[in-house]
Formats: C-alpha cells, structure tokens, sequence
C-alpha cells in the first residue's frame, strides 16, 4: 500500500497513535508527530511511497513532539525524538517540524547504518550511468542534483550516498530534495512543473523547502547501480561552465572528507573507498548556468540529453 | 517479588530462545536492546552461538553495524593505550588500566561486547599531580571546568577533572581511588596497584587483578547513581565472575578481599543481583558468607524493589512509573554514597543552579544565531 492511498484522516490517525510506517529505500521508519505540518508535507512529497502496518521490522522509531510545559503555549518548540527518548539536537521552533523531521531521518541513517558505507552527497543516474555529487555545503550540489532531477535523470539521494561495501553499488533512498535560501526561487523558475513545498524560514540553514522526488525515481526505489562518475559541482555566479579532470588520488581525499563513517569501517572502509575510486572518473564542473551544465555533463559522460 | 524478565534479558542469558522470534519479536528486542546499551553484547552472543546467520535480514544488518562500531570502539582504545603508555613512561608511572580499556586490552569478553567513550586509569595518589602533567605534555587538558568543578574534583572525588586530547579528543579519567574521599567505603588504592597485573602480550599495560576488577565493577555499578546502564555493567560483572569465580573457595578468596579493601557491601549486591536478576548459578553455602556484609533485612526488602526495577532495560516498553521512581531513588542513594547530606546537599543545590543558568544562556546563544542571520 502506497501513502496516498491511505483513506482520508488515516495519515493523522497513524501519525497521532500507532505511528506511520513508512518505507525509504531500505529503511522503515515508524514516525509519530502531532504537528499538522508533518502530515500534510508527508502527504505532498511522499505520496508514492510505500507505508506499512505494525507487523512489519522498523528500523528507526522517530517522534517529533511539542516540547512539554508552557512551551506549549509560549513560543512552540519541537523535538526530534529518538527510540531510547534520545533527543539528538536541540529544540526548533515548531513551524520548523517537517525539517526536523528530515533532518532527524538522516541522522538515524548516518550514526546506525554502518552496514553501508555513507557519504554526504547527492546520487542520480541516467541510462546506468550514475554520478555522485559529493557534497561541501554552498557547493550548488542539491541545486544541481534538483535540475538534473528535473531532466530526467532518476534521483537515487540528495544527502547521504550509500554504497555497499560488498560489491559497491549504490543504494536508493529516493527522498525529497532540500532546496536552500536562493536555490527555492532558482529551481521554481527552472523547473515550473515540479512540486516544491512551502519554504521553512529562519532554518539554522536558512530557508528550506523540499522538491517531490520524480516518479521514475521512487518507482525505480529497489534497483541499485554501480557508480561511474564522481562529479564536484562549483555553482560561480555568471561563470562560463567549465569541465576539468580530477586527479583519482584528490577524488579519494575528498570522498574521505565528506564520508560519515569512513574512519568507523576500518580497513573495510579503505578497501570499499578504493574500490569505488578505482571504478569511477571525476571531474569538476564550475558553473553559473544550469541548462549549461546539464549539456555539459551529460555530453562528458555520454548519455542522451 | 521478582519481575518477569525482559526479553532482552531472556535471551542474552538463553540465545537459542531467539529461533522463535516473530518479526515484532526482533523489534522488540533489537530495540531494548539499543536503548540498554547491550546491542553490541547481544550481537556477540548470537555470534558465539552461530545464530547471527539465521537471523533475519532486517534485525542482522542492526547487528552488524554496531559490531562495526564496536570493532572501531576496540581499534581506537589500542591506540589511545599507545600513546598513554608513551605518556605515562617518561615518569616511570606504570599504566594501570580501569573499566572498558582494561576489558579490551586484557583480551577479557566485556571487551568485545561494550561500548564505552573514556578510558579510565589508575595512578598512585602521590603520584597524580606528575601524572596529570605527563598527560598535559603529551595534548590531553582538562577543559571547560569553573572554578567550583575543579574543587569538587579536586578535594572530594577520587578522580582528576576528566582530560580530553586537543587533537584527538580522546577522554581520560585519571583515578587516584575507586570510591570518593567523601564515600562511607574507602578501598587502600595501594593494595589495587600492588596487585595489578600486566596484560597478555603487554608487559607495560596494567589492569587490576581478577578478584579486584570484579569488586570494582560491583562498586561502581552499585554505589553509584547513574541507572541507565545498570543492567549493561551487570552483565559485565556476570562474566567476570563467571570467568573468574567458580567455586566455594574461590568465593571465600573474593570475599576475603573484600572485606580486604573494604568493598564488602558492593561485593553482596553484585552477588546477589546476579542471582536474582540473571539467574547465575552460585554455590551452596554461599549465603552464609555473605550475609554479614549485607545490610538488615528490612533494607535489603526495599533495596531489591528498587534494583531489580531499575535493572530492567531503560527502554520505553520496561518503563513504568514504578521503574522511573526506583532509578531516581537510586539516583539520590548513589549521591548520597559519595558525599555526606553536610556536603551533597549545597552541592546539588548548586548544580540545579547551573543547569537554571545553562539553559538561560543556551537561550541566548539561540537567540544571538538567529539575528546573526541575513
């Protein structure tokens, strides 16, 4: 059963009692929240996702709760809340619930899933070709991973990259694209038909506002692929687009220094690190112009644009 | 009255149980335990009993990955111990090691199945100050302590203000004692350093002999307040024993030491506990010997409501209003086992304050963030 086809008031029900199960990739979350927020951006950008009932494994039971007391009242606050009663960061304002949330979900995945190797940075692929897009922040990287979305390319993640130390393929999570500060009203211009949701403001990163991951990219949730390209966008306001190789020794370092658990593998990290730098190619792309870049992009690596 | 156990605890002490675990089953117990801080313990024990391979996908790759983080934990104790002992040398103060490090490093099971954060050591009190700058030359400072901290760790306790590397921010706690100069009991820190042994295969790394590691985990588990890894460091203390108590004689050795070190109270806890909470076999006649260490009956009644509640997983499905009044109990019990009411009281008086006036100025920084902000 997908999310939307939910009967009306079930999605609320569950959020408020049981908890909703809900299906990312390989993940079940079970989340709980009263905040009318998280119900209706649920409903908006992940419609097509599967949802499941209580006798289904959950991998993170997750809460995003009101604080107690006359917080309530004064000045709302929200929590994400862990399994244990664990509350990872602090209290957000609550019209900030729904980043929370997101936010929450990715550090369930980085601090436990250690059975996957992970890297901050967006995946997307194209006729088996798959590029990641490692990620130091102002870099362009979910803007970029957004448009290329919006191109038809299938979205395999815009934050975490996973790779399977076994056999180094990529795996899914397909979730909704966090646009930030300028890249709301960039993306809203470059791609009218996709949905983006109402910007959050005032963020510890500004504004926030999420893109509906493409349907393609949800349906194609299980299929994993094997990476061929390591691509570092560089967003330079009115710059020409310019492509430049990068050395396999400087993609290994920087791959190193945007991974979560690289260190916590070990000798497994090493090898799984090497042998995805020994597959893959990288280069560079600064640009100032989207649609540029795309071309560029997808003519260095040899796809149909 | 006894409790019915967890099923965390039912099957860490029986694994075969979990061949017929439904799918709600495996949450369940996954989730227990994660929040008792025994998964890494309970992916040990389905190794050991060659079931991690039948255990379904989904509960199996939790398992793995804090197997990962564990076998990292264990990597980065052996290289903090590396440079401890280089520290350490260039005073000729031998490294004595407590707790987590000391599991690891004497190859001992606890080892593999915790994780813990600081690493622990034991210096002769006369040598502490010399201990402390052979640390401060080597990177490790204590940070962060007002004025009130350093006299609280400095005049009562039986530890210096923990030290944290500036590079690597590997925490160390350096013990002169294992209870507070303020504590009731008072163990001769001399006699756990002359009887300390060196690891296998390190003839420069300490740790304490078997009988007084047992004693310490029994004091630091029972005479503290800290309840949210009780049940963790009893199964701990379960091993230990198991490992290195097996007969009558053996107890009669222990209990000698005991009294010895003046630890003989924590030592009927733990053996009782153990009894009680995870069903270890002790042998005949024991009670007879341990019995005058314990307290009056009347306390020991109201002792086991309270431990065996608060030794109960600290998860959501084992709380009850009943378990949270036994760990807060136990809570201001274990406070007032290391300081007499004439000190403990202004001490937590003072410390509430703090937290008043920490949280008045997380307010602040959030709020000097956000106008900050374009």
């Amino acid at each position: 059963m997908k999310l939307h086809d939910l009967p009306p008031g079930e999605l609320s029900r569950r959020l408020n009692g049981p908890g909703l199960g809900l299906v990312t990739g390989p993940f079940v979350f079970r989340i709980n929240s009263a905040s009318g927020a998280i119900a209706s951006s649920l409903a908006t950008l992940y419609p097509d996702f599967p949802v499941v009932g209580p006798e289904t494994f959950v991998d993170f039971h997750v809460a995003v709760r009101s604080s107690g007391g006359l917080r309530r009242f004064v000045r709302k606050q929200v929590h994400f809340e862990f399994d244990s009663g664990l509350r990872p960061f602090k209290p957000l304002p609550w019209s900030q619930a729904f980043a929370m949330l997101e936010w929450g979900m990715n550090w369930c995945i980085y601090s436990h899933a250690h059975t996957f190797m992970i890297i901050h940075g967006a995946v997307l692929e194209r006729d088996g070709a798959a590029i990641i897009l490692p990620a130091p922040s102002g870099s362009g990287k979910s803007t970029l991973c957004a448009a290329l979305m919006t191109r038809g390319w299938r979205l395999l993640s815009d934050e975490l990259v996973l790779i399977d130390p076994e056999d180094g393929h990529l795996q899914p999570l397909a979730r909704p694209v966090s646009l930030k500060n300028r890249s709301i009203e960039v993306m809203r211009a470059f791609a009218p038909e996709s949905f983006i949701s109402q910007p959050i403001h005032d963020t510890t990163k500004g504004s926030v506002a999420h893109m509906k991951p493409s349907a393609e990219s949800v349906r194609r949730i299980g299929e994993r692929v094997s990476p061929s390209w390591v691509v570092f966008p560089r967003y330079v306001a009115n710059a020409t687009t310019r492509l430049a190789s990068v050395r396999k020794s400087d993609v290994f370092m920087s791959l190193v220094e945007n991974a979560f658990n690289y260190s916590l593998l070990r000798e497994r990290g090493f090898m799984a690190m090497s042998q995805l730098v020994e597959r893959v190619s990288g280069f560079s792309a600064e640009y100032g112009d989207l649609d540029e870049v795309i071309a560029a992009i997808e003519q260095r690596i040899g796809v149909e644009g | 009255m006894r409790h019915d156990r967890s099923l965390l605890v039912a099957v860490l002490l029986n694994p075969g149980s979990v061949r017929s675990l439904d799918t709600a089953g495996w949450g369940l117990l996954i989730r227990q335990a994660r929040s008792a801080q025994l998964l890494a313990r309970l992916a040990v024990t389905l190794i050991e009993a060659d079931l991690l391979e039948a255990t379904p996908t989904a509960p199996r790759r939790h398992l793995c990955a804090i197997l990962e983080v564990q076998l990292r934990q264990q990597q980065a104790v052996r290289w903090e111990v590396e440079h401890l002992v280089d520290a350490l040398a260039e005073r000729a103060i031998p490294l004595v090691l407590l707790k987590g490090a000391a599991y690891v490093m004497a190859g001992l099971k606890p080892g593999r199945c915790r994780l813990f954060a600081d690493l622990d050591v034991l210096v002769p009190r006369a040598r502490l100050g010399e201990a402390e700058l052979a640390l401060m030359l080597k990177g490790w400072a204590s940070g962060h302590h007002d004025a009130y901290d350093e006299r609280y760790y400095r005049t009562w306790m039986h530890e210096l203000p923990p030290m944290r590397h500036i590079r690597r921010m590997s925490v160390v706690d350096v013990h002169h004692n294992l209870t507070p100069d303020t504590a009731p009991l008072h163990p001769d820190a001399a006699k756990l350093l002359a009887a300390a042994v060196p690891c296998p295969d390190r003839s420069d790394v300490f740790v304490l002999a078997p009988h007084d590691m047992i004693l310490h985990s029994a004091v630091h588990l029972f005479n503290d307040g800290e309840f949210d890894h009780a049940l963790r460091d009893l199964f701990d203390l379960y091993e230990l024993v198991e490992l290195f108590v097996h007969d009558l004689t053996d107890w009669q050795t222990l209990i000698g030491r005991a009294i010895e070190l003046d630890l003989g109270r924590p030592l009927f806890y733990a053996q009782r506990y153990l009894v009680r909470v995870l069903e270890l076999d002790m042998p005949a006649g024991l009670d007879a010997a341990l019995g005058p260490l314990g307290p009056g009956a009347m306390a020991v009644k109201v002792l086991d409501a309270l431990f065996e509640r608060a030794l109960q997983p600290d998860h959501v499905s084992c709380r009850s209003p009943a378990v949270d009044a036994a760990r807060s109990l136990l809570y201001l019990r274990g406070h007032t086992l290391r300081m007499p009411p004439h000190l403990l009281v202004p001490h937590l008086v003072r410390k509430s304050l703090m937290r008043l006036r920490d949280f008045g100025e997380v307010r602040v920084i959030a709020q000097a963030q956000k106008a900050d902000r374009p």
